[in-house]
């Protein structure tokens, strides 16, 4: 009885405290998006007001919040497919093929990934400057500048930031691909060699199909990981400007809370998370295929 | 039966086709980096020129302006400080929590478990509102009762919230490493005569060194860039900042003031910290990355 006694005490004095921080600065808040998204609250009152589901009916016809969607859903999209065609095949090459200095180009190819966003958005705007950027004066080479290209004016600002979200991630998952795939065994190439197979029948038959466990849970985080990201970037690099061109729901919805409408900056933070667990539930859904042994 | 090799020809070409890719792919990353680091030491007269003119001279200047008068020195203490103090509390805190909910069955084990694993799906910045709202609320009500608040604007309050957001992945990452252990190295301590505590801190937190590292290796890195939940909870215009915070405030300023030397030597300043750690256990990174599976 006095052992169990202990033992008791010895769970509770280990796992409290991570409980209690984790109920207080997480569990709290997710309830408290859902809760306020019902009520009207200011930055300048104290007072709540129950409101309903008035904030969503004023969100839907919200022509800001749609454009923040889309933008989002582009960057997802586009960064998610560019970032991992690109990491799979960048770790295929430097798993399967012999190359020269290997460990040199893993140890560079990460470097993005550990610098701040700010500092990226920092090295991106001396790449995107319309006056002696890095970029349009290489470009400058081949066409005339008279007028230099504005990457962050409203038509190309999608795309420049879709090149610095594939630049800062690509990295990081090549990195965790490699680990994967030089656990495939040698032995397959070896006999599918002997069959004829070339390397692009290796990659999709052998490689890829090995490799799907990993590349769909992956594949879940990275999408999660977007929304966030997207956030991160568009704060540092535009600030969801010029006019709102590159505002995505997370900046958005930070930008209603800068305006001091809490109640509907929270309306758009249910979205967001309503949004994240359907589409990893799609994602799931979709990329379920047979686990393959090896 | 096929031929069992390309032609030579075709071979090499494929060859140097993955090198010119590998090497371009190299050449976007370290250009612009190592450009940065060349521009921090630049005049401004010299940014209206051609941009790959190497500089002039080494204008320390630069560096010292952005130490002392953009206050980047200060930041640096501000983010060593709140770096330093979360990881400590997220280690005392998540290390116990792990191991307990790792290898003890109890009343309510799995509900905990799944309750930490459901919290690698929230993200942080889903939640940055209600928190900044809460401490404010907190203040609101401490300066009612006491007559001052110090919930914002406390680079300690900042630390516990780094700590307890981090926690879902780091118990994640720590109870998968304690779940590989045999029972035998517990049973044994027990029958030594040594109770829950020594055996947790002298046997098991031992062993567990190479996920320790892992673990403080990348929440130094998501501490020590992180701006988001900084900037909101340290938004008093004249109160402590983090590093990337007042780079953002510099290069936001620069735009108006076009200051770039000491611009980019702030840029210098946030990343020469990470850049060093990451040379000096790039290998831990990556390996530890491949045993921890993912970031959330």
């Amino acid at each position: 009885m006095k052992s169990s006694k202990r033992r008791n005490g010895f769970l509770v004095a280990c796992i409290a405290p991570a409980v209690i921080l984790f109920f207080v600065f997480m569990i709290l808040p997710t309830l408290n998006v859902f809760r306020m998204s019902l009520y009207e609250k200011g930055a300048y009152s104290q007072t709540e007001t129950f409101v309903g589901m008035k904030n969503f009916q004023v969100l839907i016809n919200d022509s800001n919040f749609i454009r923040s969607m889309q933008n989002m859903i582009l960057l997802i999209v586009t960064v998610t497919i560019v970032t991992f065609a690109l990491a799979l095949i960048f770790a295929a090459i430097l798993t399967r093929e012999k190359i020269k200095g290997q460990n040199f180009f893993r140890i560079v190819f990460y470097i993005p990934n550990i610098l701040s966003i700010v500092v990226i958005a920092g090295i991106f705007s001396a790449i995107y400057k319309p006056e002696n950027g890095m970029l349009n004066s290489i470009i400058g080479l081949f066409r005339d500048m008279t007028n230099p290209i504005l990457w962050k004016g409203e038509s190309l600002v999608m795309v420049s930031l879709i090149m610095a979200m594939v630049w800062q991630a690509i990295g990081y998952y090549m990195v965790m691909y490699m680990a994967s795939m030089s656990s495939v065994p040698e032995s397959l190439y070896e006999s599918s060699n002997l069959d004829g197979a070339g390397r692009l029948t290796q990659f999709f038959q052998i490689t890829i199909p090995l490799i799907w466990t990993n590349i769909r849970t992956t594949l879940t985080f990275f999408i999660i990981s977007t929304i966030n990201m997207a956030f991160l970037f568009v704060k540092a690099m535009t600030s969801g400007g010029p006019n709102g061109a590159s505002e995505v729901t997370l900046s958005y919805m930070y930008s209603q809370k800068d305006a001091g409408l809490y109640g509907y900056s929270m309306a758009i933070g249910v979205v967001i998370f309503l949004f994240s667990f359907a589409l990893s539930a799609m994602v799931n859904k979709v990329t379920d295929r047979e686990p393959l042994e090896f | 039966m096929k031929k069992k090799k390309h032609t030579d020809s075709g071979e090499r070409l494929y060859q140097f086709f993955i090198y010119f890719v590998l090497i371009m792919l190299t050449i976007t990353i370290l250009v612009p980096v190592a450009w940065v680091f060349l521009a921090s030491v630049k005049q401004n007269s010299e940014f209206y020129g051609n941009p790959w003119t190497m500089p002039k001279g080494i204008y320390w200047q630069n560096f010292v302006d952005a130490w002392n008068t953009a206050k980047m020195g200060d930041y640096m203490l501000n983010s060593v400080f709140v770096t330093a103090m979360a990881l400590v509390l997220l280690l005392v805190v998540a290390l116990p929590a792990a191991y307990c909910l790792a290898r003890f069955k109890f009343r309510g084990s799995k509900f905990l478990n799944m309750l930490f694993m459901a919290g690698l799906f929230i993200n942080v910045n889903y939640i940055v509102v209600p928190i900044f709202l809460m401490l404010r609320d907190g203040d609101v009500w401490l300066k009612k009762v006491f007559g001052g608040g110090f919930l914002l604007n406390n680079l300690v309050v900042l630390a516990i919230v780094y700590a307890s957001t981090a926690l879902p992945f780091t118990i994640y990452l720590l109870s998968g490493y304690f779940q590989t252990l045999a029972h035998d190295y517990e049973e044994a301590a027990y029958i030594d005569g040594a109770g829950y505590n020594t055996t947790m801190w002298k046997i098991i937190f031992p062993m567990a060194k190479p996920s320790i590292i892992t673990v403080i290796l990348f929440n130094f890195l998501s501490f020590w860039n992180e701006y988001i939940i900084s900037m909101t909870l340290m938004s008093s215009a004249k109160g402590a900042k983090t590093l990337p915070v007042g780079l953002l405030n510099l290069m936001q300023a620069q735009q108006s003031a076009a200051q770039y030397g000491i611009m980019y030597a702030g840029l210098v300043i946030v990343m020469l910290p990470t850049l060093i750690l990451y040379i000096c256990v790039q290998n831990k990174l990556t390996q530890g990355m491949a045993a921890g599976g993912l970031k959330g």
